[in-house]
C-alpha cells in the first residue's frame, strides 16, 4: 500500500473482443464496457469526475462520429468530458495529465474504432499523402514493407526470425479470449505464404478489426477505495518523429528510445511489454529501441497481430499489461502505442503493481 | 494542487475566404511563429504541442498531427490532437493549460486551424450526409424558440450582426471587413434559415490561431504581459432527448457555474470586464448572455438593445468581431480564448477595452451540446 496523493492508478478495465466485423454501432461497442468498468468500481456513473475518449471520425467516414459515442458514456446530467482524435492510449494520457492537476479523483477513459466498414489502407494514405503532394497512395502497409526491407537488407533480421515472431504471437493469441486471429501457424506455413506486400506476408501484418477498450483511472488513496489491487501508472510519455520517411532512419525508433528515457523504463525490471506492433518487424525495432532482453515477455496476449482494433489497440496494450500485473504474472511492465506509419509517433506507459 | 498557467504568446493568421498561397503546414506555422515571436521564444523552448481542429474531413487529411509535426517543431516532442466539434478551439486551449498545470510540461505551444476552402463545410457539418441542413438549419428553430419565449424584437439579431462587423473593422486579422455594414444591409440580405439572414451568419474562413502557455517560473522570459488562466471548465450533454432545453442547454449552465466557482466569481456581469463568446449566428449573443448566467433569463436581448455589449458599453462582447467576422471552425474557439487574453494583456490594439482585467473566452459545439470556457486575468489573484 503505497499511494502518494498524486499517484494515478488503473482501477478497472474492460475490452471487447477484436471483431472482424462488428455489425452494430460504435456506441454499442463502448457502452457495455463503460457499464462494466463502472460496475467493477462500485461507483455511480455520476461520480466519475472526468471522461475522455479517443476515436477517429475518418475511420467510419462520418464527420463528428465521436459525438454519437457520448451516448455510451451517458452524458445526462451533463458531464465534464473531452475527446482526442487519437488512440485511446492518448486519451489515457489526457486523463492522466488531468488527474495530475490534483483537484479531481477519477477519470473514465475509452478508445474505440470500426475499421471494417472502410479501407484502412485508403485511410492511412490520407495520413501519409496530404493534398500538397501527388496522390501516391502511400499507406501504412507500403511504408511498413519498405521498413521491413531495410531491416532485412541491413541483416538485422531474417525472414525466419520474422516468421518466428508471427508463430509466437499466433500461439499466444490462441489462449487470448479477445483475439480475432487464432488459426494455428507453423514456421513452414509462414514461409509457404506468398508475399503480400514484399517482403511482408499476410502473417506479418495485423488484421483489420473493430473493437473498443475502456478503463477507469483514480488518484491517490481513492484508488484503494475502488480497487483491491490497483495498477499504478508510474510514467507516461510520447514522442513524435518526422512525417517524411526519407528524413528518418527507419531501421530504428528514435522517438521510442527518447520516450523510454523519459519514463525511466529501466529504473526497474521490465517483466512484460505489450507493443503496438502492426507488423512482425516492428517488434524487432521496438525491442531494440526499448533495450528489452530475455527477462521481458513480449506481447504475451499475441499483440495486434491477433487483434487490431484501430483507436483502441494502444489502450488494449495498457489493459493487457495491467491484467498481467493484477494476475501476478508480472510486477512491472510497459505498454506501447504507436500512431502514424512506420512507427512515426510512440507512446509509452510504465505500469507497476503493489505486490 | 495545480500550478497556474499563463498565456505569454499569441499568434494569428489573417482570416480569409481562401489562403491559396499557403499549405496546411504553412498556415499553422504562420500562427505558431507569430505566437513564439510574441513570447520571445523559439521552438526549442517548447516542451509539448497540442493541436485542435474540427473534423479531418473538412480538408481530407486524416490525423493531421502526423503531417503537421515537422512544421510545428514537434519532432522529438509530445504532440496530441483534440477534437470536440465547434468547441474544439477552447477545449484545445484548456488541454494545453492542463499540461502546464499538471507540472508535467513547462511551456506548451497550442495551435488550432481550419482551411475550409479545401472542402465543403456544410456537407461536413451535416455529418457527411448530402442535402444536410448545416449548422444554421440546426440552430434556427432554437433561435425562433428564444425569440418567442423572450419576446425579443426582430432587430436584435440585426444589431448584433452590425456591432460585430463594426468591431471587425478595428481588427486587421478579421476575415470580413464590411465598411458599409448597416441594419438595412443586414435586413435586406437574403434569408438563409428563418429568422437568420445571410449577414447574420458567420463566414467560412481559412486560418490558424496559436498560443504559448507557460508556468509561473518561466513567465518572465517573455517580454509582454502574461494573461493568467484563472479558471476553465468543460461540459457535454446529449444532442437530442425529450424535454431538452435547446435555448439554454443545461451543459452551458453547468459549465458557467463550474467556471465562475473556480474563478471566485459571484457576479459575472460585474466581475468580468468583457467576453469573447462563440456567436456564429447573431442571436446567440443574447442567448449565451442568458445561457451562461451573465444576466437573467429573457434579459440578454435588452443588454444587446441598450448597447451594453458594444465596445465602450458596460459589458463588451466580441470586441474582435467574433465568429460572425472570422470563422475557421476548428480555430474559432481558440480565437475567443486568445482574444480574451489579448484584452487582459492590453494587446488588443484598436479594439482594446480600457482597463480590462478579467475576460471570458467561450466556445460551444455540436448541437449546442459541447461547452468549453476560460477566464483569464492580468493578475494571478484578481479577486
Amino acid at each position: 500500500m503505497s499511494a502518494n496523493d498524486n499517484d494515478i492508478a488503473i482501477v478497472a478495465f474492460a475490452q471487447t473482443p477484436s471483431y472482424a466485423h462488428f455489425n452494430n454501432s460504435e456506441p454499442e461497442m463502448i457502452m457495455p464496457l463503460v457499464n462494466d468498468v463502472i460496475g467493477q468500481t462500485g461507483l455511480d456513473r455520476h461520480d466519475i469526475d472526468f471522461t475522455i475518449a479517443g476515436s477517429c471520425d475518418y475511420l467510419s467516414g462520418l464527420p463528428f462520429a465521436f459525438v454519437m459515442n457520448i451516448d455510451a458514456v451517458g452524458a445526462w446530467p451533463p458531464v465534464y468530458e473531452s475527446h482526442v482524435e487519437m488512440d485511446g492510449a492518448f486519451a489515457m494520457f489526457e486523463g492522466f495529465v488531468r488527474l495530475k492537476c490534483g483537484d479531481i479523483d477519477t477519470a473514465l477513459v475509452s478508445g474505440s474504432g470500426k475499421s471494417s466498414p472502410g479501407s484502412p489502407r485508403i485511410f492511412t494514405a490520407l495520413q501519409s499523402d496530404p493534398y500538397v503532394m501527388a496522390p501516391l497512395g502511400v499507406d501504412h502497409v507500403s511504408l511498413g514493407a519498405i521498413q521491413a526491407r531495410m531491416l532485412l537488407e541491413a541483416g538485422t533480421v531474417t525472414e525466419e526470425e520474422l516468421g518466428a515472431i508471427a508463430v509466437r504471437c499466433r500461439e499466444a493469441g490462441a489462449k487470448n479470449p479477445y483475439a480475432q486471429i487464432t488459426d494455428a501457424l507453423s514456421l513452414e506455413d509462414y514461409l509457404a505464404q506468398p508475399l503480400y506486400n514484399a517482403p511482408l506476408r499476410q502473417a506479418d501484418i495485423a488484421p483489420t478489426s473493430d473493437g473498443a477498450a475502456a478503463l477507469i483511472l483514480a488518484r491517490g488513496k481513492k484508488a484503494y477505495d475502488l480497487c483491491d489491487n490497483p495498477v499504478w501508472i508510474r510514467a507516461v510519455d510520447h514522442r513524435m518523429e518526422s512525417h517524411h520517411p526519407g528524413l528518418r532512419d527507419l531501421t530504428t525508433s528514435v522517438s521510442t528510445r527518447t520516450a523510454a528515457g523519459k519514463v525511466g523504463l529501466h529504473d526497474g525490471p521490465v517483466d512484460i511489454a505489450e507493443l503496438n506492433t502492426l507488423f512482425t518487424h516492428e517488434e524487432v525495432i521496438l525491442c531494440e529501441a526499448l533495450g528489452l532482453g530475455d527477462g521481458t515477455k513480449i506481447n504475451p496476449s499475441g499483440g495486434p497481430l491477433v487483434g487490431n482494433p484501430t483507436m483502441a489497440v494502444g489502450l488494449t496494450r495498457v489493459i493487457e499489461v495491467a491484467r498481467a500485473i493484477q494476475n501476478g504474472e508480472a510486477r512491472r511492465g510497459v505498454a506501447h502505442c504507436s500512431s502514424g506509419s512506420a512507427l512515426q509517433q510512440n507512446l509509452l506507459v510504465v505500469l507497476e503493481g503493489d505486490k | 494542487m495545480a500550478r497556474p498557467a499563463a498565456v505569454v504568446g499569441i499568434g494569428q493568421t489573417k482570416y480569409k475566404r481562401r489562403r491559396d498561397e499557403l499549405s496546411l503546414e504553412g498556415l499553422v506555422r504562420e500562427a505558431a511563429l507569430r505566437a513564439l515571436e510574441d513570447a520571445n521564444l523559439e521552438f526549442s523552448d517548447i516542451d509539448a504541442i497540442v493541436i485542435g481542429k474540427a473534423p479531418d474531413a473538412l480538408e481530407g487529411v486524416a490525423m493531421p498531427e502526423l503531417s503537421l509535426a515537422d512544421s510545428l517543431g514537434a519532432i522529438g516532442k509530445p504532440i496530441h490532437r483534440v477534437h470536440t466539434a465547434g468547441s474544439v478551439g477552447a477545449s484545445t486551449a484548456i488541454s494545453a493549460a492542463n499540461l502546464v498545470e499538471s507540472g508535467m510540461y513547462d511551456t506548451v505551444l497550442t495551435v488550432c486551424y481550419e482551411k475550409q476552402s479545401e472542402g465543403n463545410a456544410t456537407w461536413a457539418l451535416s455529418g457527411g450526409k448530402s442535402g444536410g441542413q448545416g449548422a444554421g438549419g440546426t440552430f434556427a428553430p432554437w433561435i425562433m424558440k428564444y425569440i418567442q419565449q423572450s419576446k425579443a424584437p426582430e432587430h436584435i439579431g440585426w444589431k448584433v450582426a452590425v456591432k460585430d462587423r463594426l468591431n471587425a473593422l478595428k481588427n486587421p486579422y478579421a476575415h470580413l471587413h464590411i465598411e458599409d455594414i448597416s441594419i438595412e444591409k443586414v435586413r435586406e440580405s437574403p434569408m438563409l434559415w428563418a429568422p437568420l439572414h445571410f449577414l447574420e451568419s458567420c463566414p467560412s474562413s481559412d486560418g490558424a490561431a496559436a498560443m504559448v502557455l507557460t508556468c509561473e517560473d518561466k513567465v518572465q522570459r517573455s517580454p509582454n504581459k502574461p494573461a493568467w488562466v484563472i479558471a476553465h471548465a468543460k461540459r457535454t450533454e446529449f444532442g437530442q432527448f425529450p424535454g431538452r432545453n435547446t435555448v439554454a442547454p443545461q451543459a452551458g449552465i453547468d459549465c458557467a457555474k463550474a467556471l465562475y466557482k473556480k474563478a471566485g466569481i459571484t457576479n459575472p456581469r460585474e466581475q468580468i470586464d468583457c467576453a469573447e463568446l462563440y456567436v456564429p449566428f447573431s442571436w446567440y449573443e443574447p442567448m449565451w448572455l442568458e445561457g451562461h448566467l451573465i444576466c437573467e433569463e429573457n434579459e440578454g436581448w435588452k443588454m444587446t438593445d441598450a448597447g451594453d455589449t458594444e465596445l465602450g458599453g458596460s459589458f463588451p462582447v466580441n470586441m474582435s468581431g467574433g465568429v460572425l467576422s472570422s470563422n475557421p471552425i476548428g480555430a474559432s474557439g481558440m480565437i475567443r480564448c486568445l482574444e480574451a487574453a489579448n484584452q487582459v494583456r492590453g494587446t488588443a490594439g484598436d479594439y482594446q477595452v480600457e482597463g480590462a482585467r478579467v475576460a471570458l473566452g467561450h466556445a460551444y459545439g455540436g448541437a449546442a451540446q459541447y461547452f468549453a470556457m476560460w477566464i483569464v486575468s492580468s493578475e494571478l489573484n484578481p479577486f
